[in-house]
């Protein structure tokens, strides 16, 4: 972590943050999208590509010829409400310590959240990586410590190397509760969808960096447009630019904007340590419902680290809670606002659905940014 | 609040909406008194001091905390010279000289004498660079288990300078906004040396006495309307409750303006925090009127605890919202801390 943090502060480099350059961008963008005369509908499919829009004020500054929709790249919004009453039962089971990204913490199972669990008396302990999780087991050899796999192809190559070590350390009283999503299949499920009014998609920067630009083959060959991009604003920017000419000029594929740190094969290393440890299984998506091959299982070998199968933890589907309207806002077919419980029953304090739980959720974003009206008068 | 079911979380305790939530809805419901939007950091004791001064009514304030910083020691401080710091900052936010503070603590069973002997020591050296006597407390101490070593509760009695004439009440659009010196550096400081999140970072602490600095700031700028410490929740916290309790204003800062400091950026940008929402104990804002901004900008750079003072914004007419203008020119809206401020996982 020391190395990281001091490399960070030595190497960043601020030009993809520039405002003269996110300007330049902004009106040749604007300049593109005039005959369009309708706002260009845009998904970002990560949350973290949320999160840096609202935190830069970019959707202020796209609007209003570009709108920006949240897609299903939250790895907290789309953990099922099974997966989450799954993992509220291993905390409460005697022996165990649950440890997690703090992510997880507030998200609303059927009885309550991590956090709720944690006040009532469960030991929850929030780590930063799934090593942590195998050091606190092997430095408590008592205690059963089950690390819970969420997020997708870039959070899964950690936790497998986590698994790895501890099976070659004889660390038995590590286990994981698996529940890694994959990025693919939910854009082909998104796809399928003959409905969803988008005319594009800018694709995860991080994901894309373990997959590649070459795993979205399959995107591109549904005829959508589609730009990978990065995480500053000027990365953004670009992305979008890209998408809009593709559109305007009806191309349809898959382009890549953040080529300083995705290439065409990705990181194999990491797909590999994936493979090792995980076998791909059908899995459940808040609001998306179950999509084949989504979602990652432990291969055999490692069967003695699988805390489904140790604690003896069922799937179960558990159906979103009534009124909820993520699914829709998920894929892009209703707005925040329109969603009865929105502001209401539902807000960021006591979130309903995934989308108001994290700060990277659609709903959380529409609550702080656009009730009362975005752009101030 | 259904408190039939419902339990305390740990983000009850942050500052944030939690807090004021709880606030309101228990401690103000039962014990009395104001919204809680509209709490000062300190109670003021109007005309209760008569007969203490010559020729005019003594205004004194009272304020209290509790302190259960984890670890103990941290870089650029502890918990003892914080428990000394939070509550005389708490009186300079009403523009109070300390005149007294008490000092309570709660033990855990199995703590090392010579860890409470730092701690205390520590506390006194803090008190004697204020000036101020720790003149009564009291010593509880509990099974191992049920406390985290040592936890510290400070009440802070203090007398309102003359000059000081603060409220909520009194913005107006065009007043400006100042902040001390650079945010979120007690927040990293901390965090750096939270168990499996140790890192290496040239960080300390800012925590500080405030009261040296908020003095020549009020006997000397002309129309300063309020101050207060940004501590739990942070900038962006306490400024959107400053402006959602002073009524038909807007506080507009711009993110350019505001200091912070590298490697405190660093560190938020690796862990996935916002500095605007980390802690400071050693800061304060200043919400002073246009034509005695220059001058209160003058007076905090003269200090040492204000040499990194900046005009960040300017209070505007609106509904109690904050808004921040980004680097690249775009708006958006802050709101308080929601939860904990947690790391992200992708």
């Amino acid at each position: 972590m020391a190395s990281i943090v001091r490399n960070f502060e030595a190497d960043f480099d601020g030009a993809f943050r520039r405002a003269d350059l996110a300007h330049a961008i902004l009106s040749r963008l604007k300049k593109r999208l005039a005959p369009l005369g309708r706002p260009l509908r845009l998904m970002e499919v990560c949350g973290t590509h949320t999160v840096a829009i609202s935190r830069s004020g970019l959707r202020s500054l796209l609007a209003p010829e570009v709108e920006l929709v949240s897609g299903p790249g939250c790895p907290v919004c789309v953990t099922a409400q099974g997966e989450i009453d799954a993992m509220l039962d291993l905390a409460g089971r005697p022996g165990v310590t649950v440890a997690t990204f703090g992510d997880m913490m507030r998200v609303p199972g059927s009885r309550g959240s991590l956090n709720d669990a944690r006040a009532a008396g469960a030991r929850v302990a929030v780590v930063y990586s799934a090593m942590d999780a195998v050091r606190m087991a092997a430095e408590t050899p008592g205690e059963h410590v089950v690390f819970l796999g969420v997020g997708f192809e870039t959070t899964a190559p950690g936790t497998a190397l986590a698994l790895e070590e501890a099976a070659r350390s004889g660390i038995r009283n590590f286990y994981v509760y698996a529940a890694h999503k994959l990025v693919p299949p939910a854009l082909e499920a998104l796809l399928a969808d003959k409905n969803l009014r988008l005319h594009g998609f800018v694709l995860p920067g991080h994901v894309s960096v373990v997959l590649g630009r070459r795993a979205y083959d399959l995107v591109a060959a549904r005829g959508v447009a589609a730009v990978i991009g990065g995480f500053e604003p000027v990365d953004i920017l670009l992305a979008v630019d890209r998408v809009a000419a593709m559109v305007m000029e009806g191309r349809a594929g898959v382009e890549n904007a953040y080529s300083r740190a995705v290439s065409e094969e990705g990181n194999v290393a990491a797909r590999e340590a994936i493979s090792r440890c995980f076998a791909p299984a059908d899995a459940d998506w808040r609001g998306l419902g179950r999509i084949p091959a989504s979602g990652l299982a432990l291969r055999g070998h490692l069967s003695s680290h699988d805390a489904a199968g140790r604690f003896g933890i069922l799937p179960a589907h558990v159906p979103d809670p009534p009124g909820c309207s993520c699914g829709a806002v998920l894929r892009g077919k209703m707005r925040p606002t329109d969603c009865a419980l929105f502001g209401g029953r539902c807000c960021p304090e006591s979130p309903v659905g995934p989308c108001m739980v994290s700060t990277e959720g659609a709903c959380s974003a529409y609550y702080r940014f656009e009730r009362g009206g975005e752009v101030r008068e | 609040m259904n408190s039939a079911t419902e339990r305390v979380l740990l983000a009850h305790g942050d500052g944030g909406l939690l807090t004021a939530k709880l606030v309101d809805e228990v401690f103000l419901k039962n014990l009395g008194g104001q919204a809680a939007g509209g709490l000062l950091d300190a109670a003021i004791l109007d005309g209760r001091g008569r007969g203490g001064s010559r020729g005019g009514r003594r205004r004194l304030a009272l304020t209290t905390d509790s302190f259960v910083v984890k670890p103990v020691f941290f870089p650029g401080g502890d918990i003892g010279s914080l428990a000394v710091h939070g509550t005389v900052n708490d009186l300079a936010s009403v523009g109070a000289c300390p005149l007294a503070l008490s000092a309570a603590f709660i033990l855990e069973e199995g703590l090392e004498v010579a860890v409470l002997q730092r701690v205390v020591a520590s506390m006194g050296k803090a008190a004697a660079r204020v000036g101020v006597p720790i003149v009564t407390g009291d010593t509880k101490v509990v099974e191992k288990g049920a406390a985290d070593g040592l936890f510290i509760n400070t009440t802070g009695l203090g007398e309102i300078l003359p000059a000081a004439d603060l409220s909520f009440g009194r913005l107006r659009p065009g007043d400006r906004v100042l902040v001390s010196g650079s945010v979120g550096d007690h927040g990293v400081a901390v965090l750096s040396q939270r168990k499996g999140l140790a890192f290496e970072t040239p960080v300390i602490s800012d925590s500080a006495p405030l009261f040296d600095l908020v003095r020549p700031l009020l006997e000397r700028a002309p129309g300063v309307k309020f101050l207060r410490d940004p501590t739990r929740g942070g900038l962006a916290t306490t400024l959107k409750e400053i402006a959602a309790s002073a009524g038909e204003v807007d506080i507009v800062i711009e993110e350019d303006r505001i200091p912070v400091r590298p490697a405190v950026a660093g560190a938020c940008e690796i862990l996935g925090l916002d500095p605007l929402y980390l802690a400071n104990e050693g800061k304060i804002i200043v919400v002073v009127e246009e034509s005695g901004a220059a001058e209160a900008l003058r007076i905090l750079r003269g200090h040492p605890l204000g040499a990194d003072a900046a005009e960040v914004g300017r209070v505007e007419a609106g509904r109690g919202d904050l808004w921040l203008v980004t680097s690249l020119g775009g708006t958006k809206r802050l709101d308080r801390l929601t939860g904990e401020q947690l790391p992200r996982i992708c």
